[in-house]
């Protein structure tokens, strides 16, 4: 099989910034081609070079595509190519059925009347080769992210896709979701597709992927084929180094127990009689990391967050001991007063005051101790933060620099400094990885650990179980908001976990 | 260099108020800027600017209130019928007003925070309650005059300590002079300690002539006030007004905490802020303000009016919006809002002296105001570009 698509020396610049220095890449036709990179690494600059995001003559290099050379001016151009790509963040409309999304800009019309009938049946075509049951009436905001993806492709398909370019398509995805998705590349394969995947996930990519390139810093650094490589093999290339270990050792021993739930019951907020947390029992001890696995939708979230002053959740339930005292909680403010600190999975959303400094966006949850009264001592509030960019090494020019501005891995530290500055005793860490990169991830790692030699409780919420394997010392098991298992960490192993979640 | 820009950008808006007057003094041979116009400058836009310090807020929320000039003209009405048809003394009157003036906010606060209903909605709602209640209470005709008393709110000056019979007001003198002073120390000091912590302070000679430019300014305004009838007493209103509220707003954890829940609410929440109390008072704080407008309003007009206030709510959104205010929420300056009060004040006053008709002075206005926040907007988007240098990790 002959290449199809090639980017040759692609170089482009923001301003003074080099992201891309004659990247080049080669896809054939019918593989799956897997690029990845570190956050940061111009993978996502490189796929919208490709799509015609950044018009020709933005960027030094060529493409070409099927032998001739291509200067695609927008989106449209690269589309009318065959060249489809699928953002990270959905770009569908929420409250627009499937069949309307999918032929968005599309229409099947005919003088500005659009033809509903052959809508539908074109649409129900596209999903029964995606695999997606649902009814091409079906609003997209009633679906869930999973079947959102396959929809996004069913879109793609419909435009007689050649090339289809995938941005991390399973970051939001749990494990089943993302086998059908991959599973639904090797089938689209089989027709001839030829994909671009873009992924953090190396599991995946190792599974699909037929050619593996890696970039880094703006660079391409290498190009194998997807024969005898392991992941260690990729993060090598990855971070330009050998990770030996992928979770830094902890030589701490827990203590004596120091936070505790029993029989903690939720439901749901808007539906009363929903039980979403169902008598669930835990307790951590001092100087402890204790994973909670399972998968998405098992309610660890909402566990989490009804612990954190009931920030989530109706008619709750159950005690909280620490140190053996009960807890009352009634609000977020009382919880954080009590040494309880909750980091949240979606950092943008709900960690972090983007449009603010790093300095504002950690002293947010304990103004009192940089403040006289009720005036916040700025100099203060400033050498605090300081203080917390030298510790976690956020890599910013200083602490006056908005969150912003801030790559993903930089961004959660600044969202674990605030927490850190909080002093909490007990520190639950939902999904405090996700979207970063190895080598922010080991640092993360480091941090936890070093939060347990202080003798704190962490508790750590994870999708990816050699997280939770890697990081804790017990791991809780969590299935449809009940607790169905607990391993000790040498018991534990992905087999054992899926097995918990199966069999309950 | 980082700093000449980034102060540029702060200072814009006053670079721009400035330029601005400079153009108007030479339009107008002189007439906008002697003494008897800028009093008369300050009383006509006192009630905008009061508003505008407490829209401010409500804009930093992400919200906006509709409703501020209905709930003035009610309170203008009640006042009117406290003092003139039941004959209360003015203390109790501004008291009970400016209470009222809260339980509207509250009112509003209260379905806007707790129970989750759009704001647009809640505060056009209560534009059209309060003025029709306004009516109601007043019957469609308007009522006067005050006694003296009460008209002295807007329209006295602050009395001379020591009559003297100095060319200048005494009184307007004495402020300017220890005013200039308290900034002085007020800025050393700040100066030090940055020092001290080792923060960098900036270049000596934009301390200096930071200090030069505001003692200047005082003084103009010393001379101003001096030369003419002294301090008016709305000035002191405002002033302390402005002080407090910007300290409020810059320095406490409460003026933290609702940056912050405009910034992003859900974070602001999970970070153990009262998101939806700090909602529910601003809206209380912007009744009391609103009130406290409807009673300068009425006191210089010396007659309560069924329909005063008619359009209040948007001069004061417009102020905050031309201040730099984001209508996103999370941004925004109780002084940048006063700054653009005064360039939609001195733009219609100075247009009035060349004799330009009120209609085009709206298409002016209007203009300003799109101006302002495509500038903003520019201004912002060319610091982004140059501050994605970000370090890559």
């Amino acid at each position: 099989m002959g290449t199809l698509l090639e980017m040759r020396q692609i170089t482009k610049r923001f301003d003074r910034v080099l992201a891309l220095d004659e990247v080049s890449l080669e896809a054939r036709e019918g593989e799956i081609l897997a690029v990845v990179g570190e956050n940061g690494a111009g993978k996502s600059t490189l796929m919208k070079i490709l799509s015609g995001v950044y018009a020709h003559g933005d960027y030094q290099g060529q493409i070409f595509y099927k032998d001739e050379e291509c200067r695609f001016k927008s989106i449209k151009d690269s589309e009318k190519r065959g060249i489809v790509i699928i953002h990270q963040e959905l770009a569908l409309i929420p409250y627009l059925s499937i069949s309307e999304n999918i032929f968005l800009g599309n229409e099947q019309a005919k003088g500005g009347v659009i033809n509903w009938h052959l809508t539908y049946q074109k649409t129900a075509g596209l999903l029964e080769k995606v695999g997606l049951r649902e009814n091409p009436h079906t609003l997209v905001s009633n679906i869930g992210v999973g079947k959102q993806q396959l929809v996004e492709i069913a879109k793609a398909l419909s435009k007689r896709v050649e090339v289809l370019v995938l941005d991390e398509p399973t970051a939001a995805l749990n494990d089943i979701e993302s086998e059908n998705l991959l599973n639904l590349l090797l089938e689209l394969k089989k027709e001839g597709i030829t994909s671009i995947l873009i992924s953090h996930k190396l599991g995946e990519v190792l599974k699909v992927s037929d050619q593996i390139t890696v970039i880094r810093d703006g660079k391409t650094v290498e190009s194998f084929p997807n024969v005898d490589v392991d992941e260690n093999r990729i993060i090598r290339g990855m971070v330009g180094r050998d990770i030996l270990d992928r979770f830094p050792p902890r030589d701490t021993t827990p203590g004596d127990i120091l936070f505790e739930v029993r029989d903690w019951t939720v439901h749901h907020p808007e539906i009363a009689d929903k039980k979403v947390i169902d008598g669930v029992n835990l307790s951590v001890k001092r100087g402890e990391v204790v994973g909670i696995a399972g998968l998405m939708g098992a309610g660890r979230t909402e566990l989490a967050m009804s612990l954190f002053g009931g920030a989530y959740g109706s008619k709750i339930t159950g005690t909280i001991l620490k140190g053996g005292k009960p807890l009352h909680l009634k609000s977020v403010s009382q919880a954080i007063e009590n040494g309880i600190a909750y980091l949240t999975e979606d950092r943008k959303q709900y960690g972090l005051i983007l449009d603010e400094t790093i300095c504002r966006n950690i002293s947010l949850a304990n103004l009192n101790a940089v403040s006289v009264r009720l005036t916040v001592d700025e100099f203060k509030e400033k050498r605090v933060a300081e203080d917390y960019r030298g510790r976690v090494d956020i890599r910013a020019r200083d602490v006056l620099q908005h969150v912003k501005n801030l790559s993903g891995g930089n961004q959660q530290k600044v969202v674990l400094s605030k927490w850190l500055f909080a002093d909490p005793d007990v520190l639950i860490l939902d999904e405090p990885t996700r979207g970063i990169d190895v080598g922010a991830k080991y640092e993360i790692y480091q941090i936890i650990n070093e939060l347990a030699r202080q003798g704190k409780c962490v508790i750590v919420i994870s999708s990816e179980l050699p997280e939770v394997i890697g990081l804790s010392d017990r791991i809780y098991i969590m299935n449809e908001g009940r607790m169905v298992g607990e391993l000790a960490r040498d018991q534990a192993t992905q087999e054992s976990i899926m097995e918990h979640i199966m069999e309950s | 260099m980082n700093t000449i820009r980034e102060n540029l950008r702060q200072y814009g808006m006053v670079i721009a108020l400035v330029a601005i007057a400079v153009f108007f003094q030479i339009m107008t041979g002189g007439v906008i800027f002697r003494p008897a116009n800028i009093t008369n400058l300050i009383l006509q836009n006192s009630y905008i600017l009061i508003l505008a310090v407490g829209m401010t807020l409500v804009i930093v929320t992400g919200r906006i209130d509709l409703s501020v000039g209905s709930i003035a003209a009610f309170s203008g009405a009640l006042s009117g019928v406290f003092i003139i048809n039941m004959g209360w003394p003015v203390w109790l009157t501004v008291f009970v007003v400016l209470l009222v003036g809260a339980l509207c906010g509250a009112w509003q606060g209260f379905w806007i925070a707790y129970r989750g209903v759009p704001f647009f909605v809640v505060t056009l709602a209560g534009m059209l309650l309060f003025r029709g209640i306004t009516m109601i209470l007043l019957d469609g005709r308007m009522i006067g005059p005050f006694p003296t008393g009460f008209q002295m709110m807007a329209a006295g000056f602050v009395p001379e300590p020591f009559g003297l019979g100095t060319a200048l007001n005494e009184m307007a003198v004495l402020v300017a002079a220890l005013l200039s002073l308290a900034f002085i120390a007020v800025e050393v000091r700040k100066r030090a300690i940055s020092r001290k912590y080792g923060v960098e302070a900036g270049p000596i000679h934009f301390f200096v002539l930071k200090i030069v430019l505001a003692v200047g300014a005082i003084a103009l305004f010393g001379y101003w006030f001096g030369a003419s009838n002294g301090i008016p007493n709305i000035m002191v209103l405002l002033g302390v007004l402005i002080f407090a509220y910007s300290y409020m707003a810059n320095k406490t954890i409460m003026g933290r905490h609702l940056y912050a829940t405009g910034g992003n609410a859900d974070t602001a929440a999970l970070s153990g802020i009262k998101v939806k109390s700090i909602v529910f008072w601003v809206y209380v704080n912007m009744g009391v303000l609103a009130a406290l407008a409807g009673l300068v309003f009425t006191a210089r007009l010396n007659s309560a009016m069924p329909r005063a206030g008619t359009g209040f709510e948007l001069q004061a959104i417009a102020a905050a919006f031309i201040g730099g205010a984001s209508p996103y929420g999370g941004v925004g300056k109780v002084t940048g809002a006063i700054v653009g009060a005064m360039m939609v004040g001195i733009i219609s006053n100075g247009m009035s002296i060349l004799g330009i008709s009120v209609d085009i002075q709206q298409v002016v206005t209007g203009m300003v105001l799109l101006a302002a926040v495509i500038l903003d907007a520019l201004a912002k988007g060319r610091a982004e570009k140059s501050s994605k240098p970000a370090v890559k990790a």
